[in-house]
């Protein structure tokens, strides 16, 4: 796709605006489309385009593409057809990323705020200040006064010079990152249900399943160009794709099946399966017994609505009759009872699983996450696999689907979470002695300890716990839950905020100093993607004014807070030193990187990259080297090498609606816009073709309540209240008595309303269920 | 200066035909989609008169099935 940044032609440029509206249009009327012939087409005659790699800026599927730039600017973007992973496509944001490169208002001169004004200032004052106020909250206030918040489109280098700064030198174990709010709950499924963290398989598995079970998933919305790989393959192999969901949405359209549940009992759905598998003699025994174990865990967990809350798990082993009996809690028509799913659909979605002759695919991603109770959720789509022996063999794979470029990468291989290190956790002696080691620290520097999840340290930020925060590369101005109490918070007296980022956006407005940061392909880095495959982008461009990497930031902030023994890298050379000792923290069959110069040589490599191979299949000997126990699979992630087959019940939601507050109220995304918009509404074309938030509604509902599209709707919750504009039979399609809410509009923040509660195992709050009156304004 | 973007849908398995007489028009710029029976189209005229008449004779192509007008620009020749 051609872009307009550079084009002195007026009628040029409104001739590509033509172009992306009508792909915007039929990319709404038909999820998955691709125009992959245009891209070249849009290039102008006689352009000396000088073409370079790097995956995408958004979503986590990690697309690659294609730049091209001329006389130092990026005009062009297509997808990469070497890349495995869209052979060539792109979504529609994918098509416009590089325009976010060129919003009129980009960040470009370091801010401080001086007397309420907000003054333009040098780097060098920007960074000096920076450190004095740390070094001077850490000397007030102890340590663990000090915090830091970034994301899963930190780079790998951002995301481990931050951890090591934090964790190694300064030694707080206040590091966190947002993909606390989308991903943390994978982790703990994975962890619990396996031991280590990531799908054992890969996206080449959607090429040999024959059924495609969505768990919550608007996949043709959020990962339309994985979307459309299934769409592919129904048409050539008649897969089949089954959405499970809350909502009709453009997925559910797509799908062969769609299947409505009440929120939260996707738990008792789940187990249902279960129930089913076991009592039609579905089980696959030989693979159950030889490597599955089942536990149990603490039940009633409560939901972390109340500050310094505690929750730590305590798994029972149990044996397969007690789990049996267990599951008779939640036979078809006992489920039935608490889903509103029909007994046939149940059985139906039991019988795609059960048999033998159908490689099963499922896909998840917010849906189970956000959710009070997503850890369990996660087990139970493990078990429904485990128990029929679908798992690590390619077509039959559980796969949770991530939202950021390098949630993966980052926040989960590096660790920047309060509880991890690169290499395991920070409450194990031996894996803070390896990374004090490869950190050169000694390791008495690295906490024992860990401090905030996500929601607690804002918690603690507004109790004054916390007091100086560093928030690079993220948006929670607009993410938090029950924003409200966070944003007074972090406006206290006492507090010092600093945020890195590349737009004005309500986080900046409660900044103390602003730091413009390089954004993609202004600098070097690489990205982690849903399929743990790494992706290294070279730098492309100058960044604009003094916009620095978030990488360089730091390392500067470092040496100026006497670290420079730690920080000794090189500005030319800096991202191949960072990496390299990076790469040192997951040495072994397990975990091992791929060399950078594999990385540069090809569109990303997949961990564990063994003796010059990605891994594609994880715990299947026949693909991964890292398997040592001589049998067919080994869940070597587990002491004894058995995944868990885990008992969790239905328990309901932190809040369900009642006679004063009788809706449901779900919050999530759009296709055009990339969460909270702040890239994405500067696109002139995605912004036209979703220009700001609205509220779904249910059409009998909208009728009784006597609505219709465009009517201004009142929500209220116990948080607050909001006024949207109504959506009726629009794009989605809420069931009764439900509504649902995009949060990417700042100009209409829902998470001022919704609740804060979370799951208790993975501290993820559930963006999808609180209570709401719904009223014609 | 009428600029004008359509989403085109051909009549089944008539997608090249369509392609090929929306291409003889020298005012058309066509971007047909890899995998959808749909086609993009960009008129770009001198006048409201030209576009008129460009439009009567896209209407009239047998393959076509429907025009669906995304965008109009009107702007003032460079």
């Amino acid at each position: 796709m051609m872009y307009t940044a550079t084009l002195t032609n007026r009628r040029s440029f409104i001739k590509k605006m033509a172009v992306l509206s009508a792909m915007a249009a039929a990319a709404s009327m038909f999820p998955g489309i691709i125009f992959a012939e245009e891209q070249e087409a849009g290039v102008p005659k006689g352009a000396n385009l000088d073409w370079k790699k790097a995956p995408c800026r958004f979503c986590g599927v990690g697309c690659g593409v294609l730049i091209g730039t001329e006389e130092g600017k990026a005009i062009a973007v297509k997808g990469d057809p070497q890349s495995p992973v869209n052979k060539g496509l792109c979504c529609v944001k994918g098509y416009h990323s590089i325009m976010a490169l060129y919003g009129k208002d980009r960040l470009t001169k370091p801010l401080i705020k001086k007397n309420g004004q907000y003054v333009a200032v040098s780097m060098k004052e920007a960074l000096d200040l920076i450190a004095s106020k740390m070094k001077e909250t850490i000397k007030d206030h102890g340590k663990d006064a000090v915090s830091i918040y970034g994301s899963g489109q930190w780079t790998i280098p951002d995301g481990y010079v931050a951890s090591k700064l934090f964790k190694g030198c300064i030694g707080t174990n206040n590091v966190e990152a947002n993909a606390r709010l989308c991903m943390a709950t994978a982790v703990t499924g994975f962890l619990s249900s396996f031991g280590l963290d990531e799908p054992m398989g890969c996206y080449e598995d959607i090429d040999y399943a024959d059924t495609f079970f969505l768990w919550g998933n608007n996949m043709a919305e959020m990962h339309p160009v994985l979307f459309s790989r299934l769409l592919d393959q129904r048409l050539k192999r008649s897969s089949k794709i089954i959405d499970f969901a809350t909502r009709t949405t453009r997925t559910s359209m797509a799908a062969d099946r769609s299947i409505i549940f009440n929120p939260q009992s996707d738990l008792a759905v789940g187990n249902a399966i279960c129930y089913e598998i076991i009592h039609n003699g579905w089980m696959n025994s030989a693979f159950v017994e030889e490597h599955c174990n089942f536990s149990k865990g603490l039940t009633k967990m409560g939901y972390g609505l109340e500050d310094n809350y505690k929750f730590t798990d305590k798994p029972e082993k149990i044996d397969f009759e007690a789990y049996k009996k267990f599951l008779e809690d939640y036979t078809p028509e006992k489920a039935s009872k608490i889903s509103g799913v029909s007994v046939k659909d149940i059985k139906y979605m039991a019988a795609q699983y059960g048999d033998p002759n159908k490689k099963v695919m499922s896909f998840w991603c917010m849906g189970p996450n956000q959710h009070s109770r997503g850890t369990w959720m996660n087990n139970i789509i493990y078990n429904i696999h485990l128990l029929t022996g679908k798992i690590s063999e390619p077509g039959n794979s559980p796969f949770s689907l991530t939202g950021q470029p390098s949630a993966c990468g980052t926040v989960r291989e590096v660790g920047t979470l309060t509880h991890k290190l690169p290499h395991g956790v920070v409450t194990n002696k031996k894996h803070r002695e390896f990374a004090a080691k490869i950190w050169d620290v000694p390791v008495g520097n690295i906490d024992p300890k860990p401090t905030y999840h996500t929601v607690e340290m804002f918690r603690a930020l507004d109790r004054g716990d916390i007091r100086f925060m560093w928030i690079q590369v993220t948006n929670p101005m607009v993410t938090i839950p029950k924003l409200k109490r966070y944003r007074d918070g972090a406006k206290k007296e006492g507090r010092f905020i600093v945020v890195s980022d590349i737009y004005p956006t309500p986080t900046t407005d409660i900044a103390d100093v602003i730091l413009p940061s390089a954004m993609w392909v202004e600098r070097e880095g690489m990205y982690g993607n849903s399929e743990r495959r790494t992706q290294y982008f070279e730098q492309m461009l100058e960044p604009p004014g003094e916009a620095m990497s978030d990488t360089w930031q730091l390392i500067e902030v470092a040496k100026r807070l006497g670290y420079e023994k730690q920080f000794y890298y090189n500005e030319e050379t800096h991202i191949e030193e960072i990496y390299n000792e990076y790469r040192k923290h997951h040495v072994g069959k397990r975990h091992n990187m791929a060399p950078l110069e594999v990385l540069k040589s090809q569109p990303g490599a997949m961990w564990p990259y063994v003796e010059g191979k990605s891994t594609q299949w994880r715990f299947n000997s026949k693909y991964d080297p890292a398997c040592s126990n001589g049998k067919d699979f080994h869940f070597y992630g587990k002491p004894d090498g058995k995944a868990v087959i885990w008992q969790r019940p239905y328990e309901p939601a932190a809040e369900e609606p009642d006679q004063e507050y009788p809706y449901w109220l779900g919050t999530g995304r759009v296709v055009e816009h990339w969460h909270t918009g702040s890239m994405t509404r500067r696109i002139p074309v995605l912004h036209q073709a979703m220009p700001h938030g609205y509220v779904e509604l249910n059409p009998g509902d909208a009728k009784r309540l006597q609505i219709k599209t465009g009517d201004d709707v009142k929500l209220t919750t116990r948080r607050g209240e909001i006024i949207l504009p109504a959506s009726v039979n629009q794009r989605g399609v809420p069931a009764p008595m439900q509504v649902f809410v995009p949060f990417f509009d700042e100009n209409m923040l829902i998470n001022d309303i919704t609740l804060d509660s979370f799951c208790p195992i993975s501290k993820e709050p559930d963006y999808k269920k609180c209570a709401v009156k719904v009223e014609k304004a | 200066m009428p600029i004008k973007s359509y989403l085109v849908h051909p009549h089944q398995g008539m997608k090249d035909t369509l392609i090929d007489a929306l291409s003889k028009h020298n005012q058309c710029e066509v971007i047909p989609a890899k995998n959808k029976e749909i086609i993009i189209l960009i008129t770009d005229t001198e006048n409201s008169r030209e576009e008129d008449l460009l439009k009567e004779k896209i209407e009239s192509i047998s393959s076509l099935k429907l025009l669906a007008m995304v965008s109009g620009f009107n702007t003032p020749k460079n």
